[in-house]
């Protein structure tokens, strides 16, 4: 009988990189950025690692494939290294590996470590490129991220008769809590407070979301260093504990099927389930404390509160509106301002938002510190609406 | 007896005012044209224009009889890969087809006509169904710049429930250089436009139709239309005076509304005296390219069968202004225009993949469920449906003639795009069944959910440095 692994692996180290358009900087510089801070924090040595997990979703622009690089890179000696790829759950992917791994009794320690390095392609947004296969082109829309997601916008518009000034409005708010937060972010990428009106006068990237409705472009890196539960106060007195790090993959059921909503993501629904029963919650409204959702573009983040259960179906625009999401409200998401400011080096990720539950729950989150928060949760969901992977991740002191 | 079983025509959506080339071209001299002109949409080319024709010509009739496909062009978008080949594909037709592609004159679609005819009287093919369609460029500010439109015709042979029987031909070839093309080369050189119209058209359609009305003995006065074409509005008029018809029997050139549409002008000239012609009515057609091909029909009583065509009517009343002619010459690659970084991103175009699932891409045909009933594209081998879930009880079902709904959309300006924004969204198709499609022939503001559409075949997108034109099905807004 599986037994799960709430409880069973701890955090020990945390690294993030700065966000941001690091022109400077190329992917090897921030895989060491990254790890220098992580290690120190652990305060382990680099030889103590005895297995890696190394997410980075499009190699082709920036590493190559395989795990050399990540071998190569940090000088590791000759450990096992996996390199991991699930959309923009990448990082959380790598996560997943070295607690799994820690978690099954093969390792004591081990390292997750995810990179994106976007802004070498030229242009904004995320290459599509190659990324689906020959066929896709040939069958599929001329998609982009925005407009994939702007889909689930128009339709949740639709299904719960919001026009399209008051769903904008709805989702200007999502952005505005987020660029807030950011600015108390020093590793946040965009640190500027947006109005409403800005968000909402924008130009359209996709119909009906405009350009602060979408998270930045971004290069960075962020990793973690896991151990054995019952070793982790060797290395410091708060180590932070993985309740549930469950993922959810489409079936096509979306896609294909006529039955799907076009309003709500199914696999955060299903996976939100899952994580909720290992952590032992019974009330995600109530007992999670706060959170770091996927919010690529401010839809996403509204939804996710009602496939979190955070809101009830189709009232998460009566929360945005009373606030319940903002830094001093009832249940803080995206505390150091999310995707939307931090950006999307897609391969980081997980890992960021990780380190900023982890900060929180230390209470090292200086001017975005919340009071006493005892649950955190990341989020991350990689595709598109209608096809995609979604992972949640729980941890508590 | 062999004739017309059905029409069809196709005029492309965007319409552009020759006052508005005039206005950009007024540096390169003055232009006495006056009217519009149809262009064809970005994502048109000749190939996509006679699949609408075609799909209006077939609507209502078996497409498994058909068992020949003739496609008329002098701008066929590949010269080793037959086009002919894709128009099939995209019409699903049976792999036991006969065809062929008529190309290098504007008489070439009357040539595919006759040649369907001879095959179909000879016993030889059962059905034939004959394409023609141009989408020309000439150099800018030239007179095919302002004289040319784009549009397609297309008509099924046969031999039962005819609508019109043909009842004779006459050709005529000279070598006649108005107009040429070196191979590889996309833009024409036309000779001195006076030349053209003496030496030529006043001469050589003259001699096509008289040498009909001897070889049949007949009388121009019994035609209640006479079809010639002629790519000038003013010798069009001076050569039904000269071939002694009254102003009824001359049948309109659409040189005004439409421009000329060299292989097609003839033949959606034809389609229009059919959307007026009565039982008894003869209808003469000449073509003109270098000689004519000149022929008649006889209208039977099925005439009164053919309704829901969009034909030549239909299509001219559904237009849109382009308002631009820069860009005309954007879509028209006359230009290059910037569509940002990301629109150099090329994904490989594999052949490969276009063969093997060749019935997916370009014929629209997804799957439905044995055992289920349910509907799904692209085609799988597991049903979808999450409470049947069935392996390898799939049969061959076509989307492409399905209309659906809006179930949601974007309008993407992030997308590479020449015309942005890029729209596309979710169709649920009528049946059942749901699939991500771009959307063409649209005004990003009037889309809705729920919104009525319909599917077309389109460019998706050109891979120019694998020589590949790579079409699919888009949704556009049913009109009326």
């Amino acid at each position: 009988m599986a037994e799960g692994i709430k409880d069973k692996v701890a955090i020990i180290g945390m690294g993030c990189t700065k966000f941001g358009e690091r022109f400077d900087a190329g992917p090897q510089d921030l895989i060491v950025e990254s790890f220098m801070e992580c290690l120190a924090d652990a305060g382990i040595d680099k030889k103590d690692i005895q297995a890696a997990w190394w997410g980075v979703h499009m190699p082709d622009i920036s590493v190559g494939r395989g795990a050399t690089t990540l071998g190569l890179t940090l000088k590791l000696p000759f450990i096992p290294i996996t390199r991991v790829e699930n959309f923009c759950a990448t990082g959380s992917e790598a996560l997943r590996g070295a607690v799994y791994a820690v978690a099954s009794g093969a390792y004591d320690i081990c390292l997750a470590l995810g990179m994106e390095k976007l802004k070498d392609t030229g242009y904004g947004g995320l290459p599509l490129g190659g990324g689906f296969g020959y066929k896709m082109p040939l069958i599929s829309s001329n998609l982009t991220a925005p407009g994939g997601f702007a889909m689930m916008a128009t339709k949740y518009f639709s299904k719960y008769n919001l026009n399209p000034q008051d769903g904008k409005m709805m989702l200007a708010k999502v952005s505005a809590k987020s660029h807030k937060n950011g600015v108390l972010s020093p590793k946040a990428h965009l640190r500027k407070e947006v109005t409403v009106e800005q968000i909402i006068n924008a130009p359209i990237i996709a119909w009906p979301l405009g350009l602060f409705d979408c998270c930045g472009v971004s290069d960075g890196a962020a990793a973690a260093i896991v151990c054995r539960a019952d070793m982790a106060k060797k290395f410091r007195p708060d180590p932070i504990y993985v309740k549930s790090l469950q993922i959810a993959v489409s079936s096509g059921e979306e896609m294909m099927y006529t039955k799907w909503d076009g309003a709500h993501v199914e696999p955060a629904y299903r996976a939100g389930i899952a994580a909720y029963k290992e952590a032992g919650i019974k009330n995600p409204r109530e007992e999670v404390s706060m959170a770091e959702v996927h919010d690529c573009f401010s839809i996403t983040e509204a939804v996710t509160m009602e496939d979190l259960q955070f809101s009830p179906r189709g009232k998460v625009k009566e929360d945005i509106d009373a606030g319940r999401f903002n830094l001093d409200g009832a249940q803080p998401i995206q505390p150091d301002g999310g995707l939307k400011c931090f950006g999307h080096p897609i391969g980081a990720s997980g890992l960021r938002m990780m380190y900023e539950m982890y900060k929180q729950l230390q209470g090292k989150a200086d001017k975005r510190q919340l009071k006493d928060p005892r649950i955190g949760l990341t989020h991350n969901m990689g595709g598109f609406p209608s096809m995609n992977i979604v992972s949640v991740c729980i941890v508590g002191k | 007896m062999v004739g017309i079983k059905s029409y069809g025509a196709h005029i492309p959506r965007f319409r552009l005012d020759r006052n508005i080339m005039q206005l950009a071209l007024l540096f390169l001299g003055f232009a006495p044209l006056r009217g519009e002109k149809a262009v064809a949409n970005w994502d048109e080319d000749s190939i996509t224009m006679a699949v609408a024709a075609a799909l209006d010509c077939l609507k209502g009739e078996k497409s498994g009889k058909v068992d020949g496909l003739y496609f008329a062009t002098t701008t066929p978008t590949y010269s080793l890969r037959q086009n002919a080949g894709i128009i099939s594909a995209a019409l699903d037709l049976n792999t036991n087809v006969r065809t062929a592609d008529f190309s290098d004159s504007t008489k070439s679609g009357t040539a595919a006509m006759l040649a369907a005819g001879d095959a179909i009287a000879a016993g030889s093919l059962e059905s034939c169904l004959v394409c023609a369609s141009d989408c020309r460029v000439s150099k800018v500010g030239s007179n095919g710049d302002y004289t040319y439109g784009d549009g397609a015709a297309a008509f099924l042979l046969g031999k039962e429930d005819i609508i019109a029987s043909i009842e004779g031909s006459y050709s005529t070839s000279h070598d006649f250089a108005d107009r040429r093309r070196l191979a590889g080369e996309r833009l024409e050189h036309m000779w001195e436009e006076r030349f053209i119209r003496d030496a030529g058209y006043m001469k050589f359609i003259p001699e096509a139709v008289a040498g009909l009305v001897k070889k049949y003995n007949l009388n121009i006065k019994e035609f209640s239309k006479v079809i010639y074409a002629c790519a000038f509005s003013a010798a069009h008029s001076t050569l039904g005076k000269t071939l002694g018809l009254a102003p009824e029997q001359v049948q309109d050139p659409l040189l005004n509304n439409v421009g000329d549409t060299g292989v097609a002008q003839p033949l959606m000239m034809l389609v229009a005296a059919l959307e007026e012609a009565k039982p008894g009515d003869k209808i003469m057609v000449v073509s003109f390219g270098q000689g004519c091909d000149s022929f008649y029909l006889t209208v039977t009583e099925n005439i009164a069968k053919m309704k829901d065509k969009r034909g030549v009517k239909q299509n001219l009343a559904n237009k849109a202004q382009l308002g631009s002619y820069d860009k005309y010459l954007a879509f028209r690659k006359q230009i290059p225009a910037e569509v940002g970084i990301r629109g150099e991103e090329m994904v490989f175009t594999s052949f490969s993949i276009i063969s093997r699932d060749n019935r997916e891409l370009y014929g629209m045909v997804g799957a439905k469920c044995k055992q289920c009933g349910t509907p799904s594209y692209p085609l799988k081998r597991i049903c979808p449906n999450p409470d049947c879930g069935a392996v390898d009880q799939m049969e061959p079902y076509r989307f492409a003639d399905k209309k659906g709904i809006i179930f949601t959309y974007t309008s993407d300006f992030l997308a590479a795009c020449i015309d942005p924004p890029a729209s596309y969204g979710f169709i649920d198709y009528e049946g059942g069944g749901r699939s991500l499609v771009d959307f063409t022939d649209c005004d990003p503001n009037t889309l809705k959910v729920g919104m009525p559409v319909e599917m077309s075949f389109r460019i998706k997108y050109s891979d120019e440095k694998r020589a590949a034109v790579n079409y699919g099905w888009k949704a556009m807004p049913i009109v009326s």
